[in-house]
């Protein structure tokens, strides 16, 4: 579990995240969504402890300040924006790496830690690229290897931010489609930043809705994804059809033409 | 990697016997591993080799071809550690001021030491130690956040000033130059076992702590916030692997001089072979480093026989025509 109390981010002398107060269930599915530039990214950055925060974080009742670096890495993994994937490792090697937070620090990897790999690369069906090395993959293979490190890691808590960026939208249900079984069969909670508002919509549990770094709504996806709400906040121009058991998709529309535009 | 293993462990070996047996006087190579098992206690085995040549393989040419693996594996696994810490392919041992200190302190020795050959390398060791320490702290402290870059320019920093004081000492000095000079394109012709029994302890302190960290190393190749989201303390790996190799390049060149490029020419070498993983790089480094410096020794004591050409000389005549065929060949192995 998580949760913010009065959760503030300072960069660059402004408060890009201002006095945010969430909670993220035990295997519960937290989507943090809102526009470009809105503290989604700040926020997880200050809950991974990347970025500086005023308040309180606790995660799986602990507080955030008292873990170490390494217990706090045995409770959180990550999947970054852009992460930092060296050209010449392979497949394998970076998946390993995410065996580090279980290791001593002169410690080696022992065959349950490559077990635990391997069956991250499995999940991730990355059998056949394990020996690649990553500069020769494409975008989205990447992107599976960075989240296949993540599962390697083996933490109660997965942290994304748009885990689904670089994916075609097989591969985009197909990661998420994974995420969603580790989460209900395994007790993961995931809290992930989300562009994509149909995705969120279909997979979080709970949807938290963040503008100008305050939290502005959150709740059901069916109660804050609203018209009126995504206009409001993204200045877009949508309509949200629910499919019952499927989820609410949100499709983006032309503006309606001005009348006086029409009239000419 | 095993076979790389077993290569470079052959490759040492026979660059250590070919260090022995080649020069003015030459010696066969099983004469030596017979006139080495001689002196085996309990092992009645092999047959002593002629007086004469006992003395220069073993007085004369033993310590320099011991003191050129010594040196050659340190350097080449401090370049590995440094490129590793830096995630920079150009980092070589020198790049946080170490060649700019030892120079420095080299030249005050020579210059108002009176004389005094011991002094030299003393001298060397502490100003390449206290130049490194120099841009670690001011680098550290001046760039909270943000990684290695303004380690990087403190080293360009302090590098530039010690150079400008060694440059004042030699002109007010000019008698010195050519002794300075002699030091600064290295040399291993003066070796004695006293060198060796000098530098050793730190040179196998530093490789013993460096190749303990060959697997963190791994790990800051994500970058530092990953590895650090992954529970490794950047920083004080940072720390450690660079004292670590900052003193063993101040040991190593302490009392050869400055040899240039063994730093960098091994480790890309390393990588094009076996792979880029520093688990692979830093002990092949360390070995290969220890033949090839072996081996360009042999070429600097040859290649003008009678004289000799410093042995910094070689090392940079191999290292340039490599850089280029690496440039050129698109072969650049990342870090």
């Amino acid at each position: 579990m998580i949760e913010l109390d009065s959760v503030t981010v300072r960069l660059g002398g402004r408060d890009v995240v201002r006095d945010v107060s969430l909670r993220a269930e035990p295997g519960s599915w937290l989507a943090l969504i809102g526009p470009n530039g809105a503290g989604k990214s700040s926020l997880l950055g200050a809950i991974a402890g990347r970025l500086r925060s005023s308040g309180r974080i606790a995660i799986d009742g602990r507080e955030r300040r008292q873990l170490g670096r390494r217990g706090l890495a045995r409770l959180l993994a990550i999947v970054p924006q852009s992460p930092l994937t060296p050209a010449d490792m392979t497949v394998g090697e970076f998946v390993l790496l995410g065996r580090t937070p279980h290791l001593g620090y002169f410690g080696r990897e022992g065959a349950a830690d490559r077990h635990a790999a391997a069956h991250a690369v499995g999940r991730l069906e990355l059998g056949r690229l394990a020996s690649r090395r990553l500069g020769t993959l494409s975008g989205g293979e990447r992107q599976r290897a960075v989240l296949a490190r993540a599962l390697a890691q083996r933490a109660p808590v997965l942290l994304l931010d748009e885990p689904t960026a670089a994916l075609d939208v097989g591969r985009q249900q197909g990661v998420l489609e994974l995420l969603a079984d580790l989460h209900t069969e395994g007790g993961l909670t995931v809290v992930a930043a989300m562009h994509d508002l149909t995705l969120a919509g279909q997979y979080a549990d709970r949807i938290a809705l963040i503008d100008a770094g305050r939290l502005v709504g959150c709740g059901r996806p069916e109660d804050v994804l609203s018209e009126a709400v995504v206009a409001r906040h993204y200045r877009a121009t949508v309509r949200i059809a629910d499919l019952g058991p499927a989820g609410r998709i949100v499709v983006p529309v032309r503006p309606a033409p001005h009348a006086a535009e029409v009239g000419r | 990697m095993s076979r790389w293993l077993l290569t470079a462990c052959i490759l040492l070996v026979a660059s250590l016997l070919a260090g022995l047996a080649v020069g003015p006087v030459h010696v066969s190579a099983l004469g030596i591993v017979e006139d080495a098992l001689s002196h085996l206690p309990f092992l009645d085995a092999g047959t002593r080799l002629p007086r004469v040549e006992e003395a220069i393989v073993w007085d004369l040419r033993a310590p320099r071809v011991l003191l050129g693996a010594l040196v050659g594996g340190m350097l080449a696994l401090s370049g590995g550690a440094y490129q590793a810490v830096f995630r920079n392919p150009l980092a070589d041992p020198y790049l946080l001021g170490a060649a700019a200190g030892a120079g420095l302190g080299a030249t005050l020795a020579i210059a108002y030491g009176h004389g005094d050959d011991g002094l030299r390398p003393l001298a060397a060791f502490a100003g390449a130690a206290v130049a490194a320490a120099a841009a670690y702290l001011l680098g550290a402290t001046a760039g909270v956040g943000r990684g290695t870059t303004t380690l990087l320019l403190a080293g360009v920093a302090i590098a530039s000033f010690l150079t400008a004081a060694q440059t004042f000492v030699l002109q007010r000095n000019s008698d010195t130059v050519r002794e300075v000079y002699s030091w600064i394109l290295g040399q291993l012709d003066t070796a004695g076992s006293g060198d060796i029994l000098l530098v050793a302890p730190y040179i196998a302190v530093s490789a013993a702590v460096i190749l303990a960290h060959r697997r963190l190393l791994d790990v800051l190749r994500i970058g530092d916030e990953e590895a650090s989201s992954l529970g490794v303390d950047v920083g004080r790996v940072r720390l450690i692997v660079l004292a670590a190799a900052t003193v063993g390049t101040a040991a190593a060149i302490s009392v050869c001089g400055l040899i240039g490029f063994v730093g960098i020419v091994v480790p890309h070498t390393v990588r094009l072979l076996a792979g880029a993983s520093y688990r692979v790089v830093l002990p092949l480094s360390l070995l290969f480093g220890a033949s090839f410096l072996v081996l360009a020794d042999i070429v600097s004591r040859t290649v003008v026989s009678p004289a000799e050409l410093p042995i910094g000389v070689v090392t940079a005549a191999v290292g340039a025509p490599f850089f280029a065929f690496v440039l050129r060949s698109g072969r650049w192995v990342g870090v």
